[in-house]
């Protein structure tokens, strides 16, 4: 796959940065990491990814939010998937379809955290032929 | 019935007593109120008559001039924020000073009121104004009551908890689909990460026993006379292993005959804590400067290192529950970013303080006062 797709994953666990790093590119996908809201918008400033995966909570609570922000205005056609275990831990859940919240929160797609391998492939490839 | 107090400041009598009349009859309903809110305006005609009625009447909004006879209105904002005092200021302005207009702003002026204005104009500042104050109240109760940071500290303690898990977890989901090859060495790495995940995953449990005993556990204090020297030589004992894991040396500087009444497990905590963190957060071959003297009804514990330092936003933050100061420097070290916040909540408890300061790549420095007996309040 010559022009194979890249992909930016931004999280601050390391683990879970590197776990996910090689499940995506398992998929066919190139993986571009970083490990903070700071190093993902270096990395945007001169890369376009195809879609980005960002954890919501990183330097701040919102780093999430504010980085899916500026990538879309940045590049308003890449997909971003925001991974959270926001929603179990407190109870609180953002609805992206929610027309109120589409018009602060930026991104895409919200996925839990603990998602199976398959079902995240199944969202990376519908938002990218989506795009 | 809720009074909000409104104090104007402004040297033209026609003003003050424009406003004490639009506000005299004024009321601000909310849907989440429980009941309206009324006003009570206090006027003064200059800057510094201003201030003292600030003194003794502790106004929650004030209606800010900045052409005075004497101090400038800016002199006094300037006043409200070195006092933090938490009074929302609207400048009375006209809009020809927009260069003071922006001034204000940052220097935390919250809404700017031009002059001449009309009641309606008034009007609708002081209503936001006074929902803004309302929903304030509502969030520092919430605090207050607990609930709120209660409600925080156990979301983000599940994430600290969850986090290492499935970290495991996913190593774990690795090994056994043999993703990485068919050896044992295949797996070294993602082994290491797992027993790293699992240390720092005791040792937030440990600080959390920790945590529950200094806010919980009062009752079961057991005070005596602390050597601190004692216990200063069983802390270093206890980092021993990582100081020189480290190749950090040690430097103790502690007055035979120095005690304080404490609980001893509790003054070994906050020893722990310090000395660890100077360990920890130290270069390679660092040193970690550990000093005790007395002075007067208190001592003072200052510990020195000579390592990553920091910067005065994130020592701002450096004392709050979970906040572990996050870049570049400290990417590969570990914590549970409860070790300060306890130290804090221990050392308060003994109604001492604890002050940082730091340099950014030559070291932070942690000084605190304890007396040497516990005021009784």
């Amino acid at each position: 796959m010559a022009t194979s797709k890249t992909i930016l994953i931004v999280d601050d666990d390391q683990d879970y940065l590197f776990q996910t790093k090689l499940k995506i590119e398992k998929f066919g996908y190139q993986v571009i990491t970083a490990e903070s809201q700071r190093e993902a918008e270096l990395i945007i400033d001169k890369t376009m990814p195809d879609l980005a995966i960002i954890d919501l909570m990183m330097e701040n609570e919102d780093s999430g939010f504010i980085l899916s922000y500026k990538i879309k205005k940045k590049y308003p056609a890449v997909p971003v998937i925001i991974a959270t275990a926001v929603a179990t831990e407190t109870g609180i859940s953002f609805d992206i379809n929610d027309e109120n919240n589409r018009k602060w929160i930026k991104a895409d797609l919200f996925l839990e955290k603990g998602i199976r391998s398959d079902l995240l492939k199944d969202e990376i490839d519908r938002l990218l032929i989506k795009k | 019935m809720s009074i909000l107090k409104i104090l104007v400041v402004d040297d033209e009598p026609g003003i003050r007593s424009g406003v004490s009349r639009i506000l005299r009859n004024f009321r601000v309903d909310y849907p989440f109120m429980e009941e309206p809110y009324e006003f009570e305006v206090y006027e003064a005609s200059t800057g510094e008559s201003g201030i003292e009625i600030i003194e003794t009447n502790q106004p929650d909004i004030l209606l800010l001039d900045n052409k005075l006879p004497g101090i400038q209105g800016i002199e006094v904002l300037d006043y409200v924020k070195k006092r933090k005092l938490n009074i929302v200021v609207v400048m009375i302005t006209s809009y020809a000073s927009l260069e003071l207009a922006v001034k204000a702003t940052s220097d935390g002026a919250y809404d700017f009121i031009p002059k001449p204005f009309t009641p309606q104009e008034l009007k609708s500042s002081i209503e936001n104004i006074t929902k803004r104050a309302f929903l304030k109240k509502m969030t520092r109760d919430l605090q207050d009551s607990g609930k709120q940071v209660r409600f925080q500290f156990l979301s983000v303690l599940s994430h600290e908890l969850k986090a290492p898990l499935n970290a495991i977890e996913g190593y774990l989901q690795m090994t056994k689909e043999r993703q990485l090859g068919d050896k044992i060495e295949d797996y070294n790495q993602i082994i290491d990460r797992s027993l790293e995940r699992i240390k720092g995953m005791r040792n937030l449990i440990l600080d959390l026993l920790d945590l529950t005993k200094v806010e919980s556990g009062k009752m079961k204090q057991d005070i005596s006379d602390v050597d601190l020297l004692k216990i200063a030589h069983t802390a270093i004992e206890t980092m021993r292993p990582y100081s020189i894991q480290r190749d950090i040396v040690i430097n103790l500087d502690v007055p035979h005959n120095l005690f304080v009444k404490a609980d001893a497990e509790e003054i070994e905590i906050i020893f722990n804590n310090l000395i660890s963190n100077a360990i920890k957060y130290n270069k390679k071959g660092g040193t970690v400067d550990f000093v005790i003297s007395e002075n007067g009804d208190s001592i003072e514990i200052n510990v020195k290192d000579s390592g990553i330092g920091m910067t005065q936003p994130e020592m701002d933050k450096l004392f709050q529950d979970f906040v572990r100061i996050k870049n570049e420097k400290t990417k590969n070290i570990t914590g549970s970013g409860l070790g300060l916040s306890i130290v804090k909540k221990l050392v308060e408890n003994y109604g001492g303080k604890i002050d940082v300061c730091s340099v950014p790549d030559q070291g932070s420095q942690f000084i605190v006062t304890l007396p040497k007996e516990k005021p009784c309040l």
